[in-house]
């Protein structure tokens, strides 16, 4: 008997806000978190701009001490824990947590202590690089930190499926949960790549987009103009619950999550196959699991990054599945404004869905002016619709070809299936 | 002196994110300042660092104490 999973908390460090009030404040009012890159010198760059995370703190969810001993991606996560913990009204002490686990994604992991630490055994000799280099830049060290920071005993790892690591690690935490192995589980992604070697990776690879003189209209999924994604940063982590357990400690029940689907392109390690077919896949594949005709969702969250061929192929793969209903339903992609957070988009596309059914408003798509033939579905664009939404689906796709889908539904007391 | 146990204090109170009064001659950095074996390794090259010293994994060993430290490049430097 498989057991019903809610989402009962949210927590977000991001470009558009790092609490939950001005995220979705900014997210439905169309402001653009994108702006030139202040993290290091952009000299010789062919992108200068990003969306970074502003005004974060460390010092304000984490012991100093501890902090020191975290990369930035770490910072974020235990930081986004904290706030979803808090908007679960979750009180740790009173819940068994040998039956609470942590599953974030995370793409690159501690890319930024990487790089410096490369610096130090360069230029002072091995003697020199940290003791906490290792335990700072591992990958999974985010989802240790949150199980060590808030005592959480039960299954902790970490998925690496590039961008599509966070809705991998939703899926996983939520198949956990609904075999019945956990009551509780902090997931979501989290991600700084906002680094010099990292940025440097991307330029070379012309997946960035250069219209650097106009930071917040560089990110324009679906639009003609658009000329690749833009690199972005933070965390942004649920709390998913097994529904008994919410409900017996009078926890807000947000949504629930009823169906995950993942598929591989098998195809190439950056180009998205040509026909949709890995999208089109795990799409299917999470409808599948959550009992659902494709006629009963009401809005995807696009994967939409604003690159030429993605942005196309999942409009191709979106038509694929829903047929007729696909001129019928909305999408819009959130990138537009967040910019592209790798690894964690996933966990912030699955709040946006979340949100958007409670609060019955869906975010536009910003700086879609001129649509692509190619791209001719009702992206919302550029102003937030108010609607009432009872399913929801979120993509995320990831270089070597990972798909992953999530479905979303309005919580309801009684369900059918 | 005070010097090299003023410039060995701020180290201790930066890396183990602890109170300047708490950092006195007598502390045990695992007991009273609550110190990892990762902490030790990273205090020990901050020493190295500050006061161009090279201290022996034998000799780290041995330093158990903030005046210990202190003594250690006083007697190196």
């Amino acid at each position: 008997m498989f057991k019903r999973v809610v989402i009962t908390g949210i927590g977000v460090v991001t470009p558009v806000g790092n609490n939950l009030e001005n995220f979705w404040e900014n997210l439905t009012s169309g402001i653009s978190g994108v702006g030139p890159i202040t993290r290091f010198d952009t000299t010789g760059y062919s992108s200068t701009i990003a969306a970074e995370v502003k005004d974060f703190k460390p010092a304000d969810y984490i012991d100093r001490k501890e902090a020191r001993r975290m990369d930035r991606f770490t910072q974020y996560a235990v930081a986004a824990s904290r706030m979803a913990i808090e908007n679960a009204g979750l009180d740790l002490a009173a819940i068994d947590r040998v039956r609470a686990g942590v599953i974030l994604g995370s793409g690159v992991g501690g890319i930024e202590t990487l790089e410096e630490q490369h610096k130090v055994l360069m230029d002072r000799g091995p003697g020199r690089v940290s003791p906490i280099f290792i335990p700072m830049m591992i990958a999974n060290m985010a989802s240790g930190q949150v199980g060590i920071n808030f005592g959480l005993r039960g299954c902790n790892v970490t998925t690496t499926s590039a961008c599509a690591s966070s809705a991998n690690a939703l899926g996983d935490a939520f198949k956990i949960i609904q075999r019945g192995q956990a009551d509780l589980m902090i997931s979501g992604g989290t991600e700084a790549p906002l680094t010099p070697l990292a940025v440097a990776g991307f330029c070379s690879m012309k997946a960035l987009s250069t219209r650097n003189d106009d930071p917040a209209g560089a990110s324009r999924p679906f639009d003609k103009g658009r000329d690749g994604f833009v690199i972005a940063e933070g965390s942004v982590i649920l709390i998913l619950e097994e529904m008994e357990h919410a409900l017996n400690r009078g926890a807000q029940i947000l949504a629930e999550i009823t169906g995950y689907g993942a598929s591989c392109d098998a195809y190439h390690i950056t180009a998205p196959d040509p026909e949709g077919k890995g999208a089109a896949q795990s799409m299917r594949a999470a409808l599948a699991d959550a009992g659902l005709a494709p006629e009963k969702v009401d809005y995807i969250n696009a994967h939409g990054t604003s690159t030429d061929l993605g942005d196309k192929l999942e409009t191709m793969a979106i038509k694929e599945v829903f047929g007729e209903h696909a001129r019928k339903l909305a999408v819009s992609s959130t990138k537009s404004m967040t910019g592209h957070l790798l690894g964690a988009a996933g966990g912030l596309e699955t709040a946006v869905c979340v949100l958007a059914i409670k609060n019955s408003l869906i975010p536009p798509t910003i700086n879609l002016n001129e649509p692509d033939p190619e791209c001719d579905l009702d992206y919302v664009p550029n102003t937030a619709r108010k609607t009432d939404l009872a399913v929801t689906l979120t993509n995320s796709f990831g270089f070597g070809g990972h798909n992953a889908t999530l479905v979303i539904e309005r919580y309801v007391a009684e369900r059918d299936s | 002196m005070a010097d090299v146990f003023e410039r060995v204090k701020d180290i201790i109170v930066e890396q183990l994110g602890v109170e300047p009064e708490d950092v006195k001659p007598e502390a045990s950095f695992v007991d009273d300042l609550g110190a990892d074996s990762l902490d030790i390794v990273e205090l020990v090259m901050a020493l190295e660092e500050t006061f161009d010293l090279q201290i022996p994994d034998e000799d780290a060993e041995k330093i158990h104490k903030v005046g210990e430290a202190v003594q250690y490049v006083l007697d190196h430097q």
